[in-house]
């Protein structure tokens, strides 16, 4: 009778399992690894557990737990100023990811053949990428203040903040352009579909889980910015991260505080939860269909 | 594609137009004023330059007074280069290697804490790492603890930079890791190598692409980092970033602080530069 490993390997019975090759770890439970990568997983997720049980202490003090009670989100409600500060961060958060999404695309299809000067666009599409964040920052501060006139507040930090999420749009639509099999718009065109018919039946339903994930990725980017935005906030005109640094600063870490940065961990934990989902549930129905429509 | 009226380059380039006008005025403009005022000199009033060019921004950047936080700089980024690569390989590799179906949901558990606001990681850790918080109490109990707690020390800026670049490191190392064809290692335990000669000669070259990109993810934003030192770290713990903000943020000295931006974004460029050399993607 013969005998299925953990490895999928399949050992004859009466036949020794070649032990060398087993001991050295080829095919055993790697446990110093699967304790190393638990360890690691502790590492991720401790400081987040903590930040989010501080946050319904009812003490002042973010070293203990001393009892339950939600009245620091209660005061989160009423602060006008979070309220406010919440409101522009959103806007902004929407606005970048919309222009971003748009801009990018376009780019990412532009990018999709080989033509001259290709290259220089991928040099210039991986500068935002690799430029610190507080080079960009200053450097913004002074172009906004010095030489276009460009008042601090929602604008400039609008163009910040397109400027350094462009790039991750281009980067996720073009991986997908790349991956996609031509001669479905090729079959497309065959079958008499105009250019336009085409794009909008074919090439746009596939494209669009990457389309979403760069949205949905313009959009944490903004509106988890700080070093960069902290450079452009105007009076009156401060995004949340903004706030909770300058807040911080000033007074330490304070239970108002932590409770608010518990709500930004959950608001970016969700969407990228919902991005995954809608991605790799789009991308499952349109590989159904690309499926159907190429067998073989 | 059956018609094709426009030439392909202007089609491309048309397509490309809004972006390049984009990073064109909100990025290298910017980049290259940055480089204008780093050869200006500090006027009398606040917020102001006034040119003509002169070398003396860099002369004090360059001052052996800079120098330590120059070097402390570096040494905040290399090691937490290579403490994102030591608790990241294992990582990219057991998720590439084993996570079998779950490889999506293991990403995205990576992912998931690290779009949790910047901001609010570091004052998880400011709160745990405080005298009376909860690593100084757990360490307390078996003799290990500190008076104060750790912060104001190197090691919670290296801790804080290592947790707020992970990510970086494990994405890169996972798709080399996936790429990695596993049979090489058997074939070198089948030549009579043992696990160590394997990882080092074997393992390590061929995930290599990916240690390179991680490397490079990790060790730019945290050379350029200021939150976390100013967060976690005191007086002593001050780094380029950090310096920078400084001359900015007070209106203190532009030329200065420009100068520095200009070193920050030299040292990018020569490790572009030498990755470029080597033939690899640079990203």
């Amino acid at each position: 009778m013969n005998a299925h490993r953990a490895d999928g390997r399949v050992t004859v019975a009466g036949e020794p399992a070649p032990r060398g090759r087993r001991r050295r770890g080829a095919g055993r439970r790697p446990w110093a690894l699967v304790t190393a990568v638990a360890l690691v997983f502790v590492f991720l997720y401790a400081p987040i557990l903590w930040l989010a049980l501080v946050s319904f202490n009812d003490s002042r003090t973010v070293s203990r737990f001393t009892g339950f009670s939600t009245h620091w989100y209660a005061e989160l409600v009423a602060d006008e100023r979070v309220r406010s500060a919440l409101g522009l961060t959103l806007r902004l958060a929407l606005s970048s990811a919309a222009v971003c999404t748009v801009v990018g695309t376009l780019a990412a299809f532009g990018l999709r053949r080989v033509f001259r000067g290709r290259g220089l666009w991928t040099v210039v599409l991986s500068l935002p990428l690799v430029v610190p964040e507080v080079v960009m920052g200053v450097s913004l501060l002074a172009f906004c203040v010095k030489l276009a006139g460009i008042p601090l507040g929602f604008g400039a930090l609008l163009a910040a903040h397109v400027a350094f999420s462009l790039s991750f749009v281009v980067v996720v639509v073009r991986s997908r352009l790349a991956g996609m099999d031509v001669r479905l718009e090729e079959a497309a065109a065959d079958l008499g579909a105009g250019p336009l018919t085409a794009f909008r039946t074919v090439t746009l339903p596939l494209v669009a889980p990457a389309v979403v994930a760069g949205a949905a990725f313009a959009f944490l980017l903004s509106f988890d910015d700080l070093v960069i935005s902290s450079y452009l906030t105007g009076v009156g005109s401060t995004t949340l991260p903004v706030f909770i640094y300058g807040q911080a600063s000033k007074r330490g870490v304070s239970p108002e505080i932590v409770a608010l940065s518990t709500l930004m961990v959950a608001v970016s934990a969700a969407l990228l939860l919902v991005g995954v989902a809608v991605v790799s549930w789009r991308a499952r129905r349109a590989g159904r269909r690309a499926d159907l429509a190429l067998p073989g | 594609m059956a018609r094709r009226r426009v030439p392909r380059w202007l089609s491309a380039n048309l397509l490309l137009l809004p972006t390049g006008l984009w990073l064109a005025l909100f990025l290298l403009v910017p980049l290259a004023l940055v480089v204008q005022y780093s050869f200006a000199t500090r006027d009398t009033g606040p917020l102001r330059v006034v040119l003509p060019w002169t070398a003396q921004a860099y002369r004090t950047a360059l001052d052996p007074a800079f120098l330590p936080i120059f070097g402390r700089t570096l040494a905040y980024a290399a090691l937490t280069t290579v403490a994102c690569l030591v608790l990241g390989f294992p990582l990219a590799w057991f998720i590439a290697r084993h996570g079998g179906r779950h490889r999506n949901a293991l990403l995205a558990a990576v992912l998931v804490p690290f779009w949790a606001s910047y901001l609010a990681r570091i004052y998880a850790w400011k709160a745990l790492l405080d005298g009376d918080g909860l690593v100084n109490r757990l360490l307390g109990a078996v003799g290990l603890g500190r008076e104060g707690g750790f912060l104001l020390t190197d090691g919670a800026v290296v801790l804080g930079l290592t947790y707020g670049f992970l990510p970086f490191m494990v994405l890169p190392l996972y798709v080399a890791c996936e790429r990695f064809d596993y049979r090489l290692v058997e074939a070198s335990y089948d030549l009579g190598h043992g696990r160590v000669s394997t990882f080092f000669r074997v393992v390590l070259p061929g995930v290599r692409p990916g240690v390179l990109a991680g490397s490079l993810l990790v060790l730019v934003p945290s050379a350029g980092d200021f939150v976390t030192p100013k967060l976690l770290g005191g007086v002593d713990q001050s780094t380029f970033g950090s310096v920078i903000d400084d001359q900015f943020r007070g209106g203190n000295n532009w030329p200065l602080g420009s100068a520095m931006a200009v070193l920050l974004m030299a040292l990018v460029v020569v490790v572009l530069v030498v990755r470029g050399r080597r033939g690899e993607d640079v990203l």
